[in-house]
């Protein structure tokens, strides 16, 4: 029995990159459901359908575009940007129900946003912001590994980052980060979760100490911000320890990182992974920049092959297996909490199929 | 997904773990307070609101 968790319809998720999206048909699995991206010719605007042609349910992804309409690579049906079909091969009728589903999308701060849900209840204005992806001074890099494991056990993973000190050693992780207690808000309306840890007096991991140049021990803030069910942010603040924020609230002593993921669920037991590294210092120097694009996708990696292992060895355990939860799990605890309110919350409209 | 614009007021819990120890500190959005060394006990406190978050019960 693989371990999956409810998904929570009714939402926004990341989809892909903006980079991603183009005059090439892409195909991604989300919540389930398959769906084809691609953009309009003249306007470039992000276009999603159901990636199945009605026909004969052949993968649209697999097809080709003409102009701004999609045209079975199989038989030739051929789906303009709502979905219609607008040509069958061989006659002139084309029936009523050849329609595709189109899906809401929104491209915003570099990212594609796509609704899985019912579309009359599509609000853009909810979709959070992560505005350091596509700001002037901010240098991000980024990938995305497809994780064969349900998207519950990245939340923890991402939720409880004491797990640095022992998968991430002499990466980003240091003995500091298990032992330093957290703080955990959960703000119930908004369905965010914060979680942080502030080290005083760290060592300096050699993922920033190589990329800032700081030695010797540092003062280390990790302010975790987590809008469910899908964006993920990870305040990072780095200084030599016992440099602090001006009393004005400026902060030239500081290093900022901006650690961002996306988290997908694609099918149960699959999630996509976009992870994010964005930097507003040292933003002209492309040695830190590939360092820290190797460096977290070795740290991504680390996590993919702990999570694929996790999620097949609890396809063996019994039914009714027990966990223990401790101290370090109360902001994973909050969000499987808060996710569960949204699958049920998102279970409620009439779409409901038994 | 609801923004952060949500009508109405906010509801914020908070759980500190405090320093040194391994007890955990809970602040309801109500203001009732407890203390415990279990975060799902905790949780089960805190989502119990209003129940047995009376102040003068100094629930912890």
């Amino acid at each position: 029995m693989p371990h999956t968790t409810a998904f929570a319809r009714n939402q926004w998720y990341v989809a892909a990159y903006a980079h991603e999206v183009g005059r090439e048909l892409l195909g991604r699995t989300i919540l389930g459901e398959p769906l084809v991206f691609y953009r309009t010719e003249d306007e470039g605007t992000p276009v999603a359908l159901a990636d199945r042609c009605v026909h004969r349910r052949y993968p649209l992804s697999e097809s080709g575009l003409d102009g701004d309409r999609i045209v079975c690579g199989y038989h030739g049906f051929t789906y303009d940007t709502t979905g219609a079909c607008v040509y069958v091969p061989g006659q002139k009728r084309i029936p009523r129900t050849a329609r595709v589903a189109s899906y809401p999308v929104v491209e915003q701060d570099a990212l594609i946003w796509v609704w899985i849900g019912d579309p009359g209840l599509a609000d853009p204005a909810g979709i959070p912001r992560a505005k350091h992806l596509d700001s002037p001074g901010w240098v991000t890099v980024r990938g995305m590994e497809p994780i064969d494991a349900d998207y519950g056990l990245l939340v923890d993973n991402l939720l409880d980052l004491s797990h640095e000190t022992y998968l991430h050693g002499g990466y980003i992780g240091t003995p500091e980060v298990a032992e330093t207690p957290i703080t955990t808000e959960v703000d119930e309306g908004a369905g965010i979760v914060r979680v942080s840890r502030h080290m005083d007096d760290a060592e300096c991991p050699p993922f920033y100490a190589r990329s800032t140049g700081i030695e010797g021990r540092i003062t280390r803030w990790q302010d975790i911000e987590y809008h469910a069910p899908c964006l993920y942010l990870l305040h990072s603040r780095i200084a030599p320890v016992g440099v602090l924020p001006e009393a004005d609230g400026s902060d030239p002593g500081g290093f900022h990182t901006e650690i961002t993921y996306a988290i997908t669920p694609s099918a149960d037991g699959k999630v996509y992974d976009f992870w994010m590294v964005s930097r507003d210092w040292a933003t002209d120097n492309d040695e830190v920049t590939e360092f820290l694009r190797g460096n977290n996708h070795t740290v991504v990696m680390q996590d993919v092959t702990a999570l694929n292992l996790l999620q097949k060895t609890l396809g063996t355990e019994r039914t009714g297996y027990q966990e223990l939860s401790i101290n370090i799990d109360t902001g994973g605890l909050a969000a499987r909490r808060i996710l569960a309110r949204l699958v049920e919350e998102g279970d409620k409209p009439v779409e409901k199929v038994l | 997904m609801n923004g952060p614009l949500t009508q109405g007021p906010r509801e914020i819990y908070r759980i500190d773990w405090l320093p040194g120890t391994d007890t955990l500190h809970g602040t309801c959005h109500c203001g009732a307070e407890h203390t415990d060394q279990d975060p799902i006990e905790m949780w089960e406190w805190m989502l119990a609101h209003p129940q047995g978050h009376q102040p003068q019960g100094n629930s912890s």
